[in-house]
């Protein structure tokens, strides 16, 4: 692929209508990298101009900042500020939820101000534009799918609506879990946890929404987190089913039913 | 002995309403125990809470039929207090429902309302009994919730039993009462003379008034303070996304320093702080006035991933351990004069390190409580100081903050690499 970078545009003169914040999921896991790749073919697509920031952009200190350590989050947020004030960006999109709610909730009070958007969003109002044509009678189109709300996308931000809007864009048929919206469940990702070993339990976190998500007998299990991916991936796995039951991204299906 | 009893009453209620004002002036002392903290922005955001927190019970609907039933005990708390004014003036002036002749035919109507909301705070209040002894539902058998909170629990039930009973039996055993509820127990008095269902009458006026004052004062040393505390509670809970993290300017000071030295001054004498919080008087007042809030229904932990799958972790329990806490300090403190440190911390000798290391930060718990409650923030507090003032991490996150340090990810990949995608 040939993605710009903004020390490219820079370099132009000229600047993007907007940032892809990558992020480190985004950037390094092999899954995360597929979701990546699926939305930057999006904006290609529908030729809205964007860049990354390449190699000059940094952990945005989530993990560092809910585990506890702050120091190590203000240090991560002030490089990343620097850089992207240095660029003067404005507007901001990105596929993972954890970032998007540090640059748009957090950064704000240590002198980031940006428009971020989450990719679901600006997705939902590219289709809304007309800007993002889907195949009539798409490869998701009747299928039964579910959708997993992450908690950094809905509690922490409220945004429950746009990936559902998308979904039924793609006439798939969604099928909600239990536990949904307000109510959704943990992947048990966040809060730094992917990075460590469970505390004793009776089950894993991922264990406990997987099959929750299995029960819906759903073929495709919908996410908006790269962190909420690999660790729902773990658990159909758990349960046998990764051969029937696939976890694709919002990006990843949308992707698959361009025009 | 009218007289006798007009003072009796004046001086019960004056001893009552005192003692009450004390404890709560405590309460006061034990929530300020906790940092200064200004919140009082976007007033009318938090007048909107109030009114749909507190007053209109929004989150409570979440679960219809407690819901349902809460509402029964709710309103007819609130609205029988109506008719506790014309106790309080038939026990200072020596009166027999003084409100009954400015009424007239208007005083059945309104006493048959109030039985009828009695009646229905009884079927609320024997639904709840139920649901925690006999149905015991999982969010009242948790281990916090053994021994003293339950019987804290039954306690208030038990109470407003028999404030209900005493109230309709008193309207019973007044022959000139005919009221719609009462009025089909007055075959229970058929065969007592007039005198005897007089004195009836006045015992279980006495009863019910003596009981409310009972009820008063225990009120503060019960999770059942949440009938007041839930408003002020309302009005400052959060009115940020609940995502954002409280900033520590200080460290963004510190870092500032680090980075750019120039802006940093010649000489400090800033006594040195101490980061996060190790004991309650390390959290914020509001951290503390949601422990005094918390009436330990447990909505949280139902919600919480970590204990669903069996952590130890509840967020209940942090908030139960916060207000004991506090109590602790403010009883010590009352004793000694100032506060004198007794050797415990809210960190450690009462949330251990496996709960705090269990939370995912999903914000389950704050969404779920029905007056804005928020157990994460005195979690991320309490982990703020395990990690900064203790070094005490997992292995695996200290691994994960030096790569993130070293390679501005949190794994052990080349920041050169970070691009890589875009040539596979």
């Amino acid at each position: 692929m040939n993605i710009k970078s903004m020390a490219a545009f820079a370099a132009e003169g000229s600047s993007p209508e907007i940032l892809f914040w990558v992020g480190c999921a985004g950037s390094f896991d092999q899954r995360a990298q597929r979701v990546t790749k699926a939305f930057a073919s999006i904006l290609e697509k529908v030729g809205l101009s964007f860049a990354i920031l390449g190699k000059e952009e940094m952990c945005t200190g989530d993990p560092a900042r809910r585990s506890g350590n702050e120091f190590l989050f203000q240090m991560m947020a002030y490089n990343n500020i620097q850089t992207m004030n240095a660029y003067n960006i404005k507007r901001i999109v990105t596929t993972c939820p954890h970032c998007f709610n540090v640059l748009k909730n957090e950064y704000p009070a240590l002198g980031g101000n940006y428009e971020v958007v989450h990719h679901t969003t600006l997705i939902q109002e590219l289709i809304n534009d007309g800007r993002i044509q889907l195949k009539e009678g798409g490869s998701f189109k009747g299928k039964r799918i579910t959708y997993h709300d992450s908690c950094y996308l809905g509690r922490a931000n409220n945004v429950y609506e746009a990936p559902r809007a998308v979904l039924e864009a793609l006439d798939v048929e969604l099928v909600e879990m239990k536990r949904c919206r307000t109510n959704g469940l943990c992947c048990g990702a966040g809060g730094a946890q992917m990075f460590k070993e469970d505390e004793p339990g009776t089950t894993r976190i991922n264990f406990e929404r997987s099959e929750e998500a299995l029960a819906t007998g759903a073929s495709i299990i919908a996410s908006n987190c790269p962190f909420c991916t690999t660790m729902l991936s773990d658990g159909v796995k758990k349960f046998e089913q990764e051969d029937n039951v696939q976890i694709m991204d919002i990006a990843e299906l949308v992707a698959a039913s361009l025009k | 002995m009218v007289l006798v009893q007009q003072v009796l009453f004046l001086l019960v209620s004056i001893f009552a309403i005192a003692l009450f004002a004390r404890k709560i002036s405590n309460i006061r002392k034990a929530i300020f125990l906790g940092k200064k903290e200004s919140i009082n922005d976007r007033k009318a955001d938090r007048w909107k809470q109030v009114l749909f927190l507190a007053l209109g019970q929004k989150k409570m609907f979440k679960k219809p039929i407690p819901a349902i039933l809460h509402a029964f005990v709710y309103v007819g708390f609130i609205l029988i207090n109506i008719e506790v004014v014309e106790i309080l003036v038939d026990g200072l002036f020596g009166t027999e429902r003084a409100f009954k002749p400015y009424l007239g035919g208007l005083y059945t109507v309104a006493l048959s309302f109030f039985e009828i909301l009695a009646a229905l705070v009884l079927v609320g209040v024997i639904a709840f009994w139920i649901r925690r002894n006999i149905l015991k539902l999982k969010r009242f058998t948790s281990p916090e919730l053994q021994g003293a909170p339950l019987q804290d629990a039954n306690l208030i039930l038990y109470i407003e039993i028999v404030l209900m009973s005493m109230l309709l039996l008193m309207n019973a055993a007044d022959p000139e009462a005919n009221f719609l509820i009462s009025k089909h127990l007055k075959p229970l008095f058929s065969n007592w003379s007039e005198s005897t269902t007089h004195l009836f009458m006045r015992i279980t006026w006495w009863g019910h008034i003596l009981g409310i004052f009972a009820f008063l004062n225990y009120l503060p040393y019960s999770k059942h303070l949440h009938i007041i505390m839930a408003f002020p509670n309302a009005y400052y809970s959060r009115l940020d996304p609940q995502g954002t993290v409280a900033n520590m300017p200080e460290i963004q000071q510190e870092v500032l320093y680090m980075m750019e030295p120039a802006t940093a001054p010649a000489t400090t004498d800033a006594a040195p702080m101490s980061f996060g919080a190790k004991d309650v008087t390390d959290l914020s007042w509001k951290h503390l006035l949601d422990a005094f809030s918390c009436t330990e229904c447990g909505r949280c932990t139902e919600q919480c991933p970590a204990n669903i799958t069996g952590k130890k972790l509840s967020p209940r329990k942090i908030m139960m351990d916060t207000r004991d806490r506090a109590e602790a300090v403010c009883a010590q403190m009352d004793k000694q004069g100032n506060i004198v440190p007794d050797g415990k911390s809210l960190l450690h000798d009462y949330i251990s390190v496996e709960e705090l290391r269990a939370c995912t930060t999903c914000n389950a718990c704050v969404e779920a409580c029905p007056v804005g409650i928020e157990p994460l923030s005195i979690i991320m507090q309490l982990r703020r100081n395990l990690i900064m003032e203790e070094s005490n991490a997992p292995q695996e996150w200290n691994m994960m903050f030096g790569n993130i340090e070293n390679n501005m990810a949190p794994w052990k990949l080349s920041p050169d690499d970070r691009d890589a995608w875009t040539q596979s």
